[in-house]
């Protein structure tokens, strides 16, 4: 008789345990997060970088503070879409399975078409469990124009809004009489091209359009026989839209075949590019861009960069606006106290936030697009607190555009769910 | 114009005699062994993060003659314990070794050096303009590059059909079997043959990774093409290799020099098309805008109307 109490006992503990963990772990399960981008095969350095950068980011201002919505943790769980469109569907299959309701996804606007596609395709069929798509890099004005969707926020400037700005600066280089435009040939290149010329034809009629060319994306091995065009063109600047392999080669072989001309871009800096240029580079790579890399303008942002290099000595903080929008996502969450798409994206819409920089930046309910300064930027190794891959050169800002300035009119004619 | 078409020349043959570099090994190792090996372009990639590597405490020169030997060993290595042991199951496992091996190639190097554009510089001394020609520079590296391919192509020609080596490999090639008979070790042969293959493969990652840069994508970006260059030219001919890598430099070259396409064909034939017709990318397609994927259209007419390539012998 002793002998069965025991267990009897023992049991009666053990599912008290139990149970209590079990309630314990439902109010500290995490909030899980989507990062889906290439973090295999060709595009993986941009993809690789943004993830650890995400990561770092949910770790320094919440899993360190004790978590979100009274300590819950944050999880960012990687999704690799390879930037192919293909992967991207089989891996949004999987974040469905996985019950990640908010997706971050930045590379190639191609992708984010898909995604935002898929997205709404999906959250049609299945009310109560829609899925959330935080652009935080993909800028083909596409998304917040026709293809605008309430289920999208788009945390980057959008090309048309960045090239405004870049002709305004372009506008005032009086020696520049000639534009020579070269970018891949998709979406955002051919974007980046049409708005150029749009933009140069109203602002400086003067200037002539001596280059149009595109290139398949990813399959030129050697720039050299385009830039013998842009040489012979007597082009005074360039404006291209490249990244990755596309745009390291391309400024290569332009600065190699020893023309002195800037060359007006997006995406040429760090992830190895500031390196690979140098010094060879020195002010003649100028890039559009939010939040400034030098100078920082607060303490807060350099502790945090500071704290970002202690962690990944190798890295940099390329990019600041997946820091804002994990933090507006979280101010959405406590505002609400939902992790629910639906509510996070009311809560997202018209938001004003401060950002680290001290500055407040604005989410339109219209069309989910974001507005921040925006600032055109050199590369150089004067004046730089904060180089790029350890290279001793940075971006030094030069040209600074307020958000109020640059709100540009949107077309979008949101479909909003009803509840 | 002039200065256009002799730019678009000298480009030509600098991407040209590159991808022969490539493509001799490949071809050498096809025609010998019979594996089209997809790993090839791999040990190009491995060659200039060899190289890299070795540079950063030796400088360029020592990366210029370590990188390619110690991709040739590790080329002879995966043949004696890899490729040989597949061997005996066939040419389809062979084939399919090596396009694992590819992949294996890719990730390992994505492991150890990370997935950034690697900062992997041409030499100083080689950092000034060669000749400047209508106010275009021509960088004396290209000019090292012309003159490092030129020479491989003499020196491996001349040990194929002048040395005794060269002729053992060749009849090793029709008449393995004869050749073993006369007391040759015909599996060395093949290791050696695949060891400088991937050699030459990775001689060429040496000297390209400073001008196309370093970045572990660069192997899928010519990876390709080398092949397209070995099925033009016909399957195991050097020769053939030559000139096909050349006709494609040179092609991708002049089409993207030249500026026509099909607005000046549709002003030719006197047509015009609106902006908002539903073919209009059809109708302002470019030659520059196609230029590099033109070698795969000439791979589709050459197997269309002279399948064994240029300069290929495929009886039976």
């Amino acid at each position: 008789m002793k002998k069965t109490k025991i267990p009897i006992f023992i049991n009666g503990l053990l599912i008290t345990l139990i149970a209590s963990f079990g309630i314990n772990t439902s109010a500290q399960e995490p909030v899980r997060i989507a990062f889906m981008d290439p973090l295999s095969g060709a595009f993986a350095a941009i993809g690789t970088s943004g993830l650890k950068q995400l990561q770092f980011a949910a770790d320094y201002f919440y899993n360190s503070k004790g978590g979100i919505l009274d300590g819950r943790m944050i999880e960012i769980v990687p999704l690799d879409n390879k930037q192919s469109p293909t992967e991207t569907q089989i891996q949004f299959r999987r974040a469905v399975s996985e019950e990640l309701r908010i997706i971050f996804q930045g590379n190639s606007s191609a992708v984010a078409n898909t995604l935002n596609q898929t997205i709404n395709r999906h959250n049609r069929r299945n009310p109560g469990q829609e899925v959330l798509q935080i652009n935080y890099s993909a800028v083909d004005p596409i998304l917040t124009e026709e293809n605008c969707s309430f289920w999208h926020f788009r945390f980057d400037a959008h090309a048309a809004m960045k090239l405004n700005v870049l002709t305004d600066y372009i506008a005032m280089e009086e020696s520049i009489k000639s534009m020579y435009i070269i970018g891949q040939d998709y979406s955002f290149g051919q974007a980046v091209s049409d708005i150029s010329i749009s933009l140069l034809a109203k602002k400086r009629p003067d200037i002539e359009i001596v280059g149009n060319e595109f290139h398949p994306i990813g399959q030129v091995k050697d720039f050299t026989p385009y830039v013998t065009k842009i040489v012979s063109s007597g082009a005074d600047a360039v404006i291209t839209g490249n990244f990755g392999a596309d745009m390291v080669s391309l400024a290569k072989s332009i600065i190699d075949s020893g023309l002195d001309i800037p060359i007006y871009t997006f995406y040429a800096a760090y992830d190895g590019i500031t390196a690979t240029l140098g010094a060879d580079g020195k002010n003649k790579i100028h890039l559009i861009h939010n939040e400034t890399s030098n100078p920082i303008p607060t303490e807060r942002r350099k502790d945090y960069i500071r704290a970002y290099k202690a962690a990944n000595p190798n890295r940099d903080v390329t990019q600041p606006r997946l820091v804002n929008a994990l933090q507006m996502i979280v101010q959405a969450m406590e505002q609400t106290q939902s992790t629910d798409p639906y509510d996070i994206a009311l809560a997202l819409e018209d938001m004003r936030f401060t950002t680290l920089s001290d500055e407040e930046i604005w989410m339109r309910g219209d069309d989910h697009q974001i507005f921040q300064s925006l600032h055109i930027s050199v590369q150089t190794d004067e004046g730089i607190e904060f180089d790029a891959d350890n290279s001793g050169f940075g971006l030094f800002s030069k040209f600074h555009v307020p958000a109020e300035e640059t709100i540009i009119e949107t077309s979008c004619q949101m479909r909003r769910p009803r509840r | 114009m002039l200065e256009i078409f002799i730019f678009a020349t000298l480009n030509g043959l600098v991407t040209g005699l590159l991808l022969f570099m490539l493509a001799s090994g490949l071809t050498l190792i096809f025609s010998m062994m019979g594996v089209l090996n997809f790993a090839h372009a791999s040990f190009y990639m491995l060659g200039a993060y060899f190289a890299y590597s070795v540079s950063l405490y030796f400088g360029f020169w020592m990366g210029l003659i370590f990188a390619p030997l110690i991709v040739g060993v590790l080329g002879a290595v995966v043949e004696r314990y890899g490729l040989r042991r597949v061997h005996q199951s066939g040419h389809v496992a062979e084939l399919v070794f090596t396009f694992g091996l590819a992949f294996l190639i890719e990730e390992a190097v994505q492991f150890f050096w990370g997935p950034d554009t690697k900062n992997y510089q041409a030499p100083d001394i080689l950092d000034f303009p060669l000749f400047t020609l209508f106010g275009q520079e021509f960088s004396a590296y290209r000019g090292f590059m012309i003159g490092i391919s030129l020479s491989i192509f003499i020196t491996l020609y001349h040990i194929l059909t002048r040395s005794r080596i060269g002729i053992i490999i060749q009849a090793a090639i029709t008449h393995p079997n004869t050749v073993a008979n006369l007391g040759h070790n015909v599996p060395l042969i093949f290791m050696g043959v695949f060891g400088v293959g991937t050699a030459l493969a990775g001689l060429a990652g040496v000297i390209a990774g400073p001008v196309l840069t370093t970045f572990p994508g660069m192997s899928i970006a010519l990876g390709s093409i080398v092949f397209v260059i070995v099925v033009i030219g016909g399957l195991g001919s050097l020769a053939g290799a030559f000139i096909a890598s050349l006709l494609i430099g040179l092609l991708q070259s002049y089409a993207i020099a030249s500026d026509v396409g099909m607005p000046e064909l549709l002003n030719l034939l006197g047509l015009e098309f609106e902006r908002s017709h539903p073919l209009n990318d059809l109708w302002t397609l470019n030659l520059p805008r196609i230029a590099p994927i033109l070698p795969f259209l000439l791979l589709v007419l050459v197997l269309i109307f002279r399948p064994t390539g240029l300069l290929g012998k495929r009886e039976e």
